[in-house]
């Protein structure tokens, strides 16, 4: 069977790869600041040009993340936003966009205790293309990951500087659609970045994986969107994008326009260096 | 041999106990464990980083602790003899400073200038704040706000020994909050810090690692009842909330068949009420926090429970894996005491014995007394007075209707 060619994530970065574009993967938390806004935020996305969505499930003890995207969970919760409610926002979602791949991200509890063969098979249902939880490296991963991809689900690892080059070896064969590599030693929303460095170790990851290398952790804004975007294959934002949906929290109505000026300006600038 | 034989065999190479522990964290943190496993390892049966333990327990904590027999109470109780392993006399209150003193060694011997340490009642942060002066390490601590509130004499402790107190605002604002904190500022400086973890939960192979520095506790109690029983005790008796003193005194006598165990939660408000931290005699569901699988409570989405107890530390929605195994095979029965229990225990034991326990150690004592009086005189019940009640003099006066 050929899954992978079925597979929503390797068409996408198949596609970019021929066109030589870098891809811009938003990401932002389910239910934040309420369950009813987070397809309209999805589809804003979309619109302003990501090529992947990393959709995050609140959870009560996101232990790595910053306190921005721990108060968007906090906000999540308030509303009763649950596993459950996530899986439909998905399928909500599909009803318009069959094409821009959803990856949920986040912690294994909600999963373990929705039960992992309930939560696959709800997942393909719903039209999720991979998971990436954070707190389940690939040795505790076991039956999961095989139970994942029986069901379309592709299983998103992290890499980070200070993984090993043993470790990077497994995490490599066992990872799925692309790799998750955290640029900075810390939690989500810290502070600086250094894309030389970056570089540098993408450059060793090729050399034992093909899968697509995106950076997250420390991209705000269009300029550090391009700096990435020059040695990564993608780049994902997370925290720049959830603080604008906080300062935007009082009025949701006016968080698509704000999405989609800061996505549209690191699309612009990552297109801009493609040309370039 | 023991039918328990195989519970001495454990964690296995991955950290785990049974179904049970494990290394579930970010990858962030990977490369910070696999160091601190191989420091462990590399260590763990050298003599002389054993003598440097054995000699600091001795010559710094006081040790070993009496076990004491609690005559006046056993004679009141009218049943078994009551032993009481007196780890309230340690140097700094508690039987915490057992795990920091060794943990702290490793911080030295792996060359990390900065500790950091998650606190519930506060204890464990005083103990950590107490070595890293000692060793000159730099410290910080941090705390749920509430449990700031809840400890304020603990708090100004960590002060004047020099750590920095962290107060924790992000979710339940109490324990699990403040390791979530601890975890977050490890991976940002892993290069110079060494988080100590003050129970037996936890990424592998901090549960491992916490039992081994405990247990001499449980050592000590069995070579004491030898000596002042002149046999095993019949049943041992500890409070648990991530459950590092319960291991530390059970873990000894896995193998000694004959000794019953109860691990006694905080059954707060009581345990039909929902509002405890008993995950284990509530049954609570298998979950994942803190990198380890055990029993946890949570809801039906998986979100994790806010707990209930009139103690700051045991006030944990988890428990330490090996605890979690133990119940499954019955090697240990875990029971929890309500809070009107533990305050009729807290204020029993000071007036009997003029021993004023810690409101965690008196769930212990709340059990002991009702164990006691199903047993004869001729049965002997050593129990773990974990830590003194000094620091819980606010919370009781309260009660009192006095504010200082």
């Amino acid at each position: 069977m050929n899954r992978i060619e079925h597979n929503r994530i390797d068409q996408r970065f198949a596609a970019l790869k021929a066109q030589g574009r870098t891809a811009l993967i938003p990401y932002i938390t389910a239910g934040d600041p309420a369950p009813a806004h987070t397809v309209d935020f999805m589809h804003a996305c979309v619109e302003a040009g990501a090529d992947v969505i990393e959709l995050g499930v609140p959870f009560s003890d996101p232990m790595a993340d910053g306190p921005v995207i721990q108060k968007a969970c906090e906000r999540a919760l308030v509303h009763g936003t649950r596993l459950q409610h996530v899986l439909e926002m998905v399928a909500e979602f599909r009803q318009r966009d069959s094409e821009t791949p959803v990856v949920l991200m986040g912690y294994l509890n909600p999963i373990e205790r929705m039960g992992y063969e309930v939560f696959t098979r709800q997942a393909q249902a719903s039209g999720v293309d991979g998971v990436l939880v954070v707190d389940m490296p690939p040795e505790e991963a076991g039956d999961n990951a095989a139970l994942f991809a029986e069901h379309g689900l592709q299983s998103i690892f992290l890499l980070a500087p200070t993984t090993s080059e043993a470790r990077a070896r497994a995490i490599c064969e066992h990872g799925e659609g692309y790799l998750y590599y955290v640029s900075l030693k810390g939690v989500t929303g810290a502070a600086t970045l250094d894309a030389d460095a970056v570089g540098e170790q993408l450059n060793k990851l090729r050399r034992i994986t093909e899968l697509p290398l995106c950076v997250g952790f420390g991209i705000r804004d269009g300029a550090t969107a391009a700096a990435i975007g020059r040695v990564a294959d993608g780049v994902i934002v997370g925290s720049a994008l959830v603080g604008r949906i906080a300062e935007h929290a009082d009025d949701p109505a006016s968080v698509p326009a704000a999405l989609k000026s800061i996505l549209g300006e690191m699309r612009e600038a990552l297109d801009r260096e493609a040309v370039g | 041999m023991s039918r328990f034989h195989d519970l001495t065999q454990l964690p296995d190479a991955r950290g785990h106990f049974g179904p049970y522990g494990g290394r579930f964290v970010s990858e962030t943190l990977s490369f910070a464990l696999e160091e601190l496993e191989n420091i462990y390892a590399s260590l763990k049966n050298d003599p002389e980083f054993q003598a440097e333990f054995d000699n600091d327990l001795k010559h710094y904590v006081g040790r070993p602790s009496p076990l004491y027999h609690a005559e006046r109470w056993s004679r009141e109780i009218g049943g078994a003899q009551i032993w009481l392993k007196r780890e309230d006399l340690n140097h700094t209150g508690a039987h915490k400073v057992n795990n920091t003193i060794g943990q702290a060694l490793l911080a030295k011997k792996a060359g990390k200038p900065r500790v950091i340490a998650e606190t519930g009642a506060g204890q464990h942060g005083v103990a950590t704040a107490t070595v890293a002066a000692r060793l000159g390490l730099k410290c910080e601590i941090y705390m749920g706000a509430e449990d700031v509130e809840r400890q304020k004499l603990n708090v100004y402790r960590m002060h004047l020994l020099g750590a920095k107190v962290v107060p924790v605002e992000s979710g339940s604002r109490t324990l699990k909050d403040a390791m979530n904190e601890a975890l977050r500022d490890w991976v940002t400086n892993v290069d110079d810090t060494f988080y100590i973890i003050g129970t037996v939960a936890g990424p592998h192979p901090y549960p491992m690692l916490v039992r081994d520095f405990s247990a001499v506790v449980g050592r000590e109690a069995r070579r004491q009842s030898l000596e002042q029983i002149g046999r095993l005790p019949d049943a041992l008796v500890a409070c648990v909330g991530g459950g590092s003193n319960a291991m530390g005194l059970f873990y000894p006598f896995v193998e000694d068949d004959d000794v019953a165990m109860y691990g006694v939660e905080a059954g707060g408000e009581g345990v039909a009420t929902g509002r405890h931290a008993a995950p284990l005699t509530a049954n609570a569901p298998r979950g994942v926090l803190h990198g380890n699988r055990t029993y946890l409570m949570s809801d039906e989405g998986g979100q994790v429970a806010d707990t209930q107890s009139i103690s700051a530390g045991l006030d944990y929605p988890g428990v330490g894996p090996e605890h979690a195994l133990w119940k499954d095979v019955g090697r240990v029965r875990y029971v929890a005491a309500d809070d009107n229990e533990v305050l009729a225990a807290f204020r029993e034991l000071t007036l009997v014995e003029g021993i004023m326990p810690a409101l965690e150690s008196s769930h212990a004592l709340a059990h002991a007394k009702k164990l006691a009086g199903e047993m004869s005189p001729e049965q002997h019940i050593v129990v773990n007075l974990s830590g003194r009640g000094d620091k819980d003099i606010h919370t009781v006066a309260k009660l009192d209707g006095i504010e200082f």
